[in-house]
C-alpha cells in the first residue's frame, strides 16, 4: 500500500500529483494525502484520476503548514503503516517530504522518473544528464519515501467517482512551524506556459547578453511558443527562474524544442532531451546539444535567428 | 547574528563524472571545487553578517581533498569552517548528510543557517528541510530575496507561478536559490587570509552519528540514447533548413 501526497495549487490538485496517481492506481495505490484548502471540485478531480481515499490536511490560516503537515502525516503513518509515500519533486512537496523523512528516520530517494510498488519498492533515476538509468531498491522498514519528477508519467483520468475524504487536523509544530505567509504574488508571464507549450524556444549564454534574449522572445511569438532558459543565464539574472529548464529547473517534453546559443550541459539536457523534435543553433560544432538534435545548425545565433524571425513574420 | 552556511565541495562539473563500478559511488577526485550554487549562500551570509556585526561559519561534509572549495568560500570572507570528513560517510543518503550537518551545527546555536536549495552533483533537494526538522527550526525555503529585521527573517519564496512573502523568527533555516544575490569575487587579500583561517575537521563518531544505509543500487544501465540528426554549417541559409523542418512537423 502506497500513499500519494498532492499539494493544492491555485485551488486544484497539482498536476504532478495526478501524474503519479495515474501511474500508481494500477498497483492499487489510490490513497491521497491532500494538502490545501480543498473543495468538492478538487476532491472530484482526485476521484477522476483514481483516488478512492483522501486524507485532507488543511494548513491553518497564514501558516506555511509544512512542518505541521509532516507531523500529521507521521501520526497517520503510525496508524496505517503504508509501504511507501510518493511526492512530486516540487517546492512544497520537498518541504514536507524532507521533514517527514527526519521525523520517521527514513531514507528518501529524490528525482525518481519511475517507481515499482510490487513487493519491494524500487525507484529509477537518471544520472549524468540522463545518459544512464539507476534503479535503487529500498531496504529496511517502510514507509519508503520517493520524490517523482514532473512529467514522468502522463496524467490520464480513469473516470472514478468521488473519494472518501477524511479531514486530518494539523498539530501545533511549535517553533519549527512558525513560518508565516504574509503575501502571495503571481509573476505575469505572457504566452503559453513552459510545461504545457507545444513549442519551446530556449536560450543560453551564447545569446551574449540580456538583450540577446529578445531574439528568443521574437522567435517564440510567431510560433506561439513558450520561452525557456539555461541555468547559466538564469543565474546571471537575464531571465526569471520560472523559465529555467533542466535538472534544477523544469522538465519539458514539447513537440518542438529550439535551442538557441546553448551548449547542452548535462544539467540542461536532463530537462529537455525527451522533446519530440530538437533543433539547435550554436557556434561550437562540438557542443553536446548537437548529439541529441534532429537538426543542428552550426552558426551564430545573431546571424541565424534574425533571418529565421523575418522569414516567419513574412509568412 | 551568528550564521552558518552549508557548502559542498564537488568534482569540477566541467570534467566527466564516473561511478565506481563496484560500489556505484561517485568517484571523487582530490581536486574539488566549491559547488557554484553555494557562492550565493555564502554571499547572503556575508551580507547579513555585515549588517548585524555577525560571523559566518562554513559547515561541510565530504572528503577534504586539497580543501580547494572550502578555501574559495573562506576567501570570499567567511570566518572559519567545520568540515566532517569520514570514510564511512561515502555514498551517504540525504538524511545521513543532514544528520551530520545538523550535529556539527547544533552545539554552536546559530541564529541563521543558510543552504543552497540543492547541490549540483547530488541534487536530492531535501537536505535543508531535513536539517531544519533536526534542529527544530522553521525553514524559509527557495529564497529569491532576503531581509533581516531584528530577529525576524523575511524572504520572497519561489513558487511555481511567482513568489510568496514568508517570514519566521530566528533561529531559522533559509535555503537560497541561485541568483538571489551577486556573489563577490575573492580579493587577493581574501585569498591570502583564507589560508590562515581555522578549518576544524570532525568525524561521524565525533558527532555521535551512526551511518545506516537503507537503499541498494540494483542496476545501472545506459539510457536508450537519442541519436543526433543532421548537423549543417550555416552559410547564410541555415534558417531555411529550420523552416523546412518546422513545416514538416506541421508547426507552421
Amino acid at each position: 500500500m502506497a500513499w500519494i501526497f498532492i499539494e493544492e495549487v491555485s485551488g486544484a490538485p497539482a498536476v504532478v500529483g495526478l501524474e503519479i496517481l495515474s501511474k500508481t492506481r494500477a498497483d492499487g495505490a489510490t490513497t491521497v494525502l491532500y494538502f490545501g484548502k480543498g473543495s468538492d471540485a478538487a476532491f472530484a478531480t482526485l476521484g477522476e484520476f483514481g483516488a478512492t481515499d483522501v486524507f485532507h490536511l488543511v494548513p491553518s490560516e497564514g501558516s506555511t503548514g509544512t512542518a505541521a503537515a509532516a507531523a500529521a502525516i507521521a501520526d497517520l503513518v503510525g496508524q496505517h503503516n503504508p509501504d511507501a509515500i510518493l511526492f512530486g519533486q516540487t517546492y512544497t512537496d520537498r518541504d514536507v517530504a524532507g521533514r517527514l523523512s527526519t521525523r520517521l528516520d527514513r531514507t528518501m530517494i529524490s528525482n525518481g522518473i519511475d517507481v515499482s510498488l510490487d513487493g519491494s519498492v524500487g525507484v529509477t533515476t537518471e544520472i549524468f544528464g540522463g545518459s544512464q538509468l539507476v534503479t535503487t531498491m529500498f531496504e529496511g522498514p517502510g514507509p519508503h519515501l520517493v520524490l517523482i519528477r514532473p512529467k514522468s508519467f502522463p496524467a490520464e483520468p480513469s473516470g472514478g467517482g468521488a473519494p472518501t475524504v477524511t479531514a486530518v487536523p494539523l498539530p501545533d509544530a511549535g517553533h519549527a512551524g512558525s513560518a508565516r505567509v504574509t503575501g502571495s504574488f503571481v509573476e505575469e508571464t505572457e504566452g503559453p506556459k513552459l510545461e504545457e507549450a507545444a513549442v519551446i524556444v530556449a536560450g543560453g549564454r551564447g545569446l551574449g547578453s540580456v538583450e540577446g534574449f529578445e531574439l528568443v522572445e521574437k522567435l517564440a511569438a510567431p510560433l506561439k511558443a513558450a520561452t525557456g532558459a539555461t541555468r547559466a543565464i538564469v543565474d546571471a539574472g537575464w531571465v526569471p527562474y520560472s523559465k529555467q529548464v533542466g535538472q534544477t529547473g523544469k522538465t519539458v517534453k514539447p513537440d518542438v524544442y529550439i535551442a538557441c546559443g546553448l551548449s547542452g550541459a548535462m544539467q540542461h539536457l536532463v530537462g529537455m532531451k525527451d522533446s519530440k523534435l530538437i533543433i539547435a543553433i550554436n557556434k561550437d560544432e562540438e557542443a553536446p546539444i548537437f548529439a541529441v538534435a534532429d537538426l543542428g545548425i552550426v552558426g551564430d545565433v545573431h546571424q541565424v535567428l534574425p533571418k529565421l524571425i523575418e522569414a516567419l513574420e513574412n509568412r | 547574528m551568528k550564521i552558518a552556511v552549508c557548502v559542498k565541495q564537488i568534482p569540477d562539473p566541467a570534467s566527466p563524472y564516473q561511478l565506481d563500478p563496484t560500489t556505484h559511488n561517485l568517484v571523487r577526485p582530490t581536486e574539488q571545487v566549491l559547488d557554484d550554487t553555494d557562492r550565493y549562500g555564502v554571499e547572503v551570509g556575508l551580507q547579513i553578517a555585515g549588517e548585524t556585526e555577525g560571523t559566518v561559519t562554513l559547515v561541510s561534509m565530504g572528503p577534504s581533498g586539497n580543501l580547494n572549495g572550502i578555501r574559495q568560500a573562506l576567501a570570499m570572507g567567511a570566518d572559519g569552517a567545520i568540515l566532517v570528513d569520514d570514510e564511512t560517510l561515502k555514498g551517504s543518503d540525504s538524511l545521513t548528510t543532514a544528520k551530520i550537518l545538523a550535529a556539527a551545527m547544533a552545539p554552536e546555536s546559530f541564529d541563521i543557517v543558510i543552504a543552497g536549495t540543492e547541490s549540483t552533483d547530488g541534487y536530492s533537494g531535501v537536505v535543508p528541510q531535513q536539517i531544519a526538522e533536526l534542529l527544530g527550526v522553521p525553514a524559509l525555503t527557495y529564497a529569491k530575496k532576503i531581509d533581516v529585521e531584528g530577529s525576524t527573517v523575511r524572504i520572497n519564496r519561489q513558487t511555481a507561478t511567482g513568489y510568496d512573502t514568508i517570514e519566521a523568527p530566528t533561529p531559522v533555516l533559509v535555503s537560497v536559490t541561485a541568483g538571489v544575490v551577486e556573489p563577490r569575487y575573492p580579493t587577493f587579500k581574501g585569498i591570502m587570509d583564507a589560508k590562515k583561517k581555522p578549518v576544524e575537521t570532525k568525524t561521524a563518531a565525533d558527532l555521535g552519528v551512526t551511518v545506516t544505509v537503507n537503499q541498494r543500487i540494483a542496476l545501472v544501465v545506459p539510457a536508450p540514447s537519442r541519436s543526433g540528426g543532421q548537423v549543417v554549417i550555416d552559410e547564410g541559409t541555415g534558417h531555411e533548413k529550420i523552416i523546412a523542418m518546422l513545416e514538416q512537423a506541421k508547426v507552421i
